[in-house]
């Protein structure tokens, strides 16, 4: 049955999250944008004293998005500082083993915070991540891994402030192609490799953005995610990454859509205190041109929301959704990019200042379009699906 | 529980429907268009699938199974699908029996729901656009004013599908500041069905401008009895239905532009396998998708009586957009032949700039 009635689960998921959201990461959302690099400590402190109320479990499904999107409606950059395996997680639970499950992501609530990464980008190939050029050689018992890794979110906190893990990608057959490409787990403290280059970012300020260099980085033969084996005819490596983004890409729609409506409500809140009502039953013609912005900007973060909604659904039945996530990927990232630039022009003074936090969200949201696949990547993925095209017959 | 999957019994309507739209009208709706005429036959056969008299109360006459505005869209969307004109035209009679159904009075229910659910098809229709700059359903300039044991309505209406053969016309006017329903039945005096309407699109569907001078009908005709109708309610089942309806002509045209484009060879290559072709289609993939389940969103809604006034009016605004995107770029796809009337794309494209007129044309 078509449906849309939260869970009580949810609901209160939801609730908790946003008083949580209010109460934690708005207060020092101004405080951290400005002073990008300084690490949270204190927020982090919290947070991992409640980490048992389950509230900032991340997981991939219905419920755990609607909570994220609320978290990252008090702050995208600080959500990402909150403990766990993260992107990481989400690639040794798509490709891994159960005895990998448990080695690496076992640990995970107890001792001290820790953080996951997962390290794709490299300075020559982005979205085309089939081109990466990070080499893992197989000698006796171990990999050895080289190459330089950027664009590594919350690589820093993973590998430097906490005893975390980064899943790597690299290729162990270059004349392969996708079929060499693998992934590893690389544990913080592993020799060979060290984080570089602390990003400067437009907006997440919070979060830390780093550069990983792989020189002659020595790891366990049992840290590869899925098969070592190389055949050319397969590319089930490859295939891993995307399992992953299928998981992740609504993931990151969720989070793009709590930066959204945290412009929306903003633009909601002053026009409420300013006795501006928006009519919503009635015909376009006599709308302000207010009023038609406004409704589109909700009509598309919905239309954002719902697409992702679609896409976790599908997972959680199990059925296939490489081309629903995509499609919420695009949409989400690109809407809150969208709603977020408009709700500057709509508030003028009010939304250009620092003294808000809507140029913030703004800066934020961009960063939806970009990572964990671009717009114009997912577009593209949702062009070869409903085309039925592959790589060759769409580049 | 959050869900995307139909019923099965909505399964069964759904691939019912979907195989008359692609055996019945798919094989005439051009020649529906350029005749500007239905056949009889296509009518009945479709009426014979039960789509309104199943929703309606055996005591009335119908077959007593659930009226549900979520049914509704997916019936709207696959009919849609297959072709608008025809669409609204089999639907027509749902424009009077659903009003009637969910807010008439017990002596309204008795009387008219057994007329339309006749094993015959028989047109039943409402009267609610009126032919001036800044139409508002909220404020109609056709009033009704109480005169003893009588309604006295006097004004134009226009975009009234079937009005010539229906024996039983909703007409919404301004009584005392709110839009009510008035039910009309044919002959009555001072009601005047014009010449049929010449339209851009759903050419194949006729409508008629109405005027009403000094038309007189009992107080109890009013929709609703002294209660009166919910008109916020009637205003967001036609937006969600047209939003279904929008949905599916918009599919039919994607459908049809990428395969197409598939097809079409320029410069030793399928058109697809450009980017700029490709994205244009993974766009209106993307956005036909979240027109549906903003459609069903708002059908929810509705089904669970809950207030959906800002659901139902932003789904329509995304729907008329993504529509008039849709076509317009299918159009666009096909270059030159997709502006020649052999190829379908040009009809759906006028037919996808209706949407935003049709207000209240189409209901769940």
């Amino acid at each position: 049955m078509i449906d849309f009635e939260l869970s009580p689960e949810q609901q209160k998921g939801i609730k908790a999250a946003h008083e949580a959201a209010k109460e934690l990461f708005r207060p020092v959302s101004r405080y951290y944008d400005e002073h990008e690099h300084e690490s949270p400590q204190e927020l982090i402190d919290n947070i991992w004293k409640r980490r048992s109320e389950g509230l900032f479990d991340l997981g991939m499904d219905a419920t755990a998005a609607l909570r994220i999107e609320e978290l990252c409606w008090g702050d995208a950059g600080l959500f990402l500082c909150i403990p766990g395996p993260a992107l990481g997680g989400a690639a040794v639970f798509s490709s891994g083993t159960r005895e990998q499950m448990e080695r690496f992501l076992g640990g995970f609530n107890e001792g001290a915070p820790k953080w996951g990464a997962m390290a794709m980008t490299e300075p020559g190939c982005g979205s085309d991540t089939a081109a990466i050029s990070a080499t893992a050689v197989r000698d006796g018992d171990e990999w050895v891994l080289n190459g330089e890794k950027i664009f590594v979110t919350m690589g820093k906190r993973a590998l430097e402030d906490s005893d975390g893990f980064v899943v790597v990608w690299a290729t162990v057959d270059k004349s392969a192609g996708r079929a060499g490409m693998k992934s590893f787990v690389v544990p913080a403290g592993t020799p060979g490799m060290r984080v570089e280059k602390l990003e400067k970012k437009l907006g997440i300020k919070a979060s830390d953005t780093v550069t990983i260099i792989f020189d002659n980085c020595r790891i366990p033969f049992e840290n590869i995610l899925g098969s070592p084996e190389v055949r050319k005819t397969e590319t089930k490596g490859f295939r891993g990454a995307m399992a992953t983004f299928d998981a992740t890409r609504p993931i990151i729609a969720a989070q793009a859509l709590g930066v959204g409506r945290a412009a929306l409500d903003f633009i909601k809140e002053t026009l409420e205190n300013e006795g501006i009502k928006i009519h919503y039953g009635t015909p376009r013609q006599k709308l302000t041109a207010l009023e038609r912005d406004i409704i589109e900007m909700e009509a598309n973060y919905k239309a954002a929301k719902l697409l992702t909604l679609r896409a976790l659904w599908m997972m959680s039945q199990l059925q296939p959704n490489s081309l629903e996530s995509s499609m919420a990927k695009a949409k989400a990232g690109l809407a809150v990019t969208k709603i977020t630039q408009k709700a500057v022009e709509i508030m003028g003074p009010l939304g250009y200042s620092r003294k808000y936090l809507l140029e913030k969200w703004m800066r934020d949201a961009k960063i939806n379009d970009i990572f964990e696949g671009t717009g114009q990547i997912n577009m593209l993925i949702t062009a070869r699906r409903t085309l039925n095209y592959s790589r060759d017959q769409l580049k | 529980m959050i869900s995307f999957s139909p019923t099965e019994e909505q399964q069964m309507i759904v691939t019912m429907v979907k195989q008359f739209a692609s055996d019945e009208m798919r094989k005439i709706y051009r020649e529906c268009d350029e005749n500007g005429e239905i056949p009889d036959s296509v009518i009945d056969t479709a009426w014979k699938m039960g789509l309104i008299s199943s929703s309606i109360p055996e005591d009335y006459g119908g077959s007593g199974g659930e009226h549900s505005a979520i049914t509704g869209s997916l019936i709207g969307e696959e009919l849609a699908w297959g072709d608008l004109s025809m669409t609204m035209h089999i639907l027509c009679p749902a424009l009077f029996a659903y009003p009637v159904l969910e807010m008439g009075s017990e002596t309204q229910r008795k009387k008219y729901l057994p007329l339309v659910c006749d094993e015959k098809y028989k047109a039943a229709t409402a009267a609610l656009i009126e032919p001036r700059f800044g139409f508002d359903p909220y404020s109609l300039s056709t009033v009704a004013q109480l005169d003893g044991n009588e309604y006295v309505l006097n004004g134009e209406k226009c975009y009234v599908p079937l009005a010539a053969e229906a024996d039983l016309l909703l007409v919404y006017a301004r009584e005392n500041g709110s839009s009510q329903g008035f039910i009309i039945e044919k002959g009555t005096k001072g009601l005047d069905v014009g010449e049929r309407e010449k339209n851009m699109g759903i050419k194949a569907l006729a409508t008629y401008e109405l005027s009403l001078k000094n038309c007189r009908v009992p107080k109890e005709n009013r929709l609703g009895g002294q209660k009166g109708c919910d008109f916020d309610r009637i205003i967001n089942c036609s937006r969600v239905a047209l939003s279904a309806m929008a949905t599916g002509v918009a599919k039919a045209a994607f459908e049809y532009s990428r395969d197409y484009a598939k097809e079409r060879v320029a410069f030793g290559e399928p058109i697809a396998s450009r980017q700029a072709i490709a994205f244009m289609l993974a766009e209106m993939a993307i956005e036909i998708d979240a027109t549906r389940l903003m459609t069903w969103e708002a059908a929810w809604k509705l089904d669970r009586k809950e207030e959906a006034t800002k659901e139902a009016s932003l789904v329509k605004a995304y729907a008329d957009d993504m529509v008039i995107m849709v076509t317009d770029r299918a159009v666009q796809i096909l270059g030159g032949h997709g502006y020649v009337r052999e190829h379908p794309v040009e009809l759906w494209l006028r037919n996808g700039r209706g949407f935003v007129t049709f207000d209240g044309m189409a209901i769940v």
